[in-house]
């Protein structure tokens, strides 16, 4: 196959070409899924914090 | 000559102008650290990839390839699916939230803040403030060396200016410079790189007929006398695994495909990467770019590194290890021997700018170990917070440069071993905890940093008394018992991860069984919050 007559080997390449797909697929498929004022919070008390220290 | 001189001040240039750019765009100690959360998932994707691969995994490996042929390719698959799938989709999107959840800004304090030990973020910055400055010089050293003899130019002047130019857009730009001049530099790559495999695939009469000549040449016997020595060894052809538990075997199984294939999910600088995007929408933006660049270099190195032989053997009647006089000459040789010089010009840029991206991330890994990890800079204003940032920089940079001036005149043989042992160190030291921090909310501190510490330790005696590698290099073995290492055999072939990894794994099992955590449930939410929903 493709050259390779041993199997373990034409799997490898098959594999890196296989793997280098799915992350293409997985990455059209999950394109917008996993679509702030907390950390905003935060960094207000910690500047408080310093603030009052100063 | 004049062609790579105009090639390379261009890229320079460009690279200057993006460093200024991330230095333009850092405000804060966030945005030093962690490019601020807000980074675009090509660049983030191109940034990992980059820093991933350095010129060494080109030419290095690539070369390697020369002599073990297609059987690297399973460290290819192991970059793709571990070391950007897995990578990606397992440990990413929890390390980007739960990073965001706890603030943590690099590695090491994501770790610490994770099972409440300053000991553990300390622990981990020290590892990598003593053993990373080793392996960024040996790139710095290659990327040097390759300079020399690309340009002309002398080694030591190479040297200090290919250092000063990375040194000044990671340490004014932070690691917004970095990703930016990174995702240029990758981009650079992959062109390179494609027409590249283009070329030797069309030259040597398309994909099924080049695999072909490098099967059949195995069995050609104008080549025996070259490979008698080799197939001693378990050698049975480019396009074949070596026999099954030979000296090449077990090198190829356990030292490059395991080794590399497997410490690359606990490395600092890659890890970092994860918490610099702002949702788990950038990371699976970030998964197709990630894996096919990935492809595009080392599938490309690994597969023309063992083509090459079949053009040294139409050309010259050897063998690509026989007439490049060793592997590292390989890569370089076919470049010279059979591409044509323009496109010669363009591969070393590709070449400087795989040096450039994989250096620039380890000096800030570096700097910020020691500016956040060592010295804490956690409730300082900005302004002194990335002050500190920036002298743990200078300090990485000042260490480097010192390393890759002294380091060839001293202890040459170190740079061989360089990376191999801060993969080793990090897979060992680091992923069973990483692994447990971000799955399971029961591991106790106790457990964590046994595992930690019996990895590291496992990791460091494997190297200096039983694998022939490093402990040929370190000479603990020689000095204390008067003998390389201390048993004989194949298990000198096995390479540190496979024993080192195994302990810690069982270690942290074990001790996290027998002891409880005594995390408040508070903590525990604040980790996990947003997490497996």
């Amino acid at each position: 196959m493709l050259g390779i007559p041993d199997v373990s080997i034409f799997l490898a390449y098959a594999l890196c070409v296989g793997s280098a797909l799915l992350c293409l697929i997985y990455g059209i498929v999950m394109w917008n899924k996993g679509g702030e004022i907390e950390e905003e919070i935060r960094w207000q008390e910690k500047e408080n914090v310093i603030e009052e220290k100063l | 000559m004049v062609v790579k001189i105009i090639m390379v001040v261009l890229y320079l240039g460009v690279v200057g102008y993006l460093g200024f750019l991330g230095y333009r765009n850092t405000k804060t100690t966030k945005d030093y650290l962690i490019g601020g959360r807000k980074i675009h998932p090509a660049i983030m994707a191109l940034s990992y990839g980059a820093t991933f691969i350095s010129t060494s995994a080109i030419v290095g490996f690539g070369g390697t390839a020369g002599v073990f042929g297609f059987s690297l390719l399973w460290l290819t698959f192991l970059n793709i699916f571990l070391g950007v799938f897995i990578a990606f989709v397992v440990f990413g999107k929890r390390t980007r939230k739960m990073g965001h959840n706890i603030e943590a800004h690099t590695f090491p304090e994501f770790l610490g803040k994770r099972y409440n030990s300053k000991f553990i973020q300390k622990f981990a910055g020290i590892v990598i403030f003593l053993f990373m400055p080793v392996y960024t010089s040996a790139v710095m050293i290659g990327a040097s060396k390759f300079i020399e003899g690309s340009l002309n130019i002398d080694y030591n002047i190479a040297l200090f200016v290919f250092a000063i130019i990375v040194s000044a857009y990671v340490f004014f730009g932070g690691l917004k410079g970095v990703m930016y001049s990174d995702a240029f530099q990758g981009t650079i790559m992959f062109v390179g790189m494609s027409i590249l495999i283009v070329a030797i695939y069309s030259k040597l009469g398309g994909v099924a007929a080049a695999h072909q000549k490098l099967t059949d040449l195995f069995t050609n016997p104008a080549i025996a006398e070259q490979i008698a020595g080799m197939q001693t060894k378990g050698f049975m052809g480019w396009t074949a695994m070596p026999k099954l538990f030979s000296n090449y075997w077990w090198t190829v199984v356990s030292s490059i495909v395991m080794g590399v294939g497997i410490g690359v999910l606990a490395q600092p600088q890659l890890a970092v990467r994860f918490m610099t995007v702002k949702s788990d929408r950038e990371i699976n933006r970030a998964i197709p770019i990630g894996g096919i660049f990935i492809l595009m270099m080392t599938g490309v190195a690994f597969i023309v590194g063992a083509l090459s032989n079949v053009m040294f053997f139409e050309a010259e009647g050897k063998i690509a290890v026989a007439a490049a006089g060793g592997t590292d000459g390989i890569i370089p040789l076919v470049l010279n021997n059979f591409m044509p010089e323009w496109f010669v010009s363009i591969f070393l840029v590709v070449l400087l700018a795989a040096g450039m991206s994989t250096i620039s991330s380890q000096l800030h890994a570096i700097g910020t170990a020691v500016g956040r990890d060592l010295f804490n800079t956690e409730g300082k204003d900005d302004k002194k917070g990335m002050l500190i940032s920036r002298l743990g920089v200078l300090v990485a940079i000042v260490v480097t440069i010192f390393l890759s001036y002294w380091l060839p005149t001293v202890w040459n043989d170190a740079i061989a071993i360089s990376t191999g042992l801060f993969f080793g160190l990090c897979g060992a030291a680091f992923l069973p905890m990483y692994f447990g921090a971000l799955f399971s909310k029961k591991i106790s501190k106790v457990a964590a940093i046994s595992g930690m510490i019996s990895g590291f330790t496992v990791s460091m005696l494997w190297m200096m008394f039983f694998h022939t590698k490093e402990s040929s290099v370190l000479k603990i073995s020689e000095l204390i018992f008067g003998k390389v290492t201390i048993v004989e055999g194949m298990i000198n072939v096995v390479d540190p991860i496979v024993i080192s990894l195994t302990a810690s794994i069982l270690v942290t099992i074990i001790v996290a069984a027998a002891t409880k955590h005594k995390y408040d449930q508070k903590h525990i939410d604040t980790c996990f919050k947003g997490i497996g929903k």
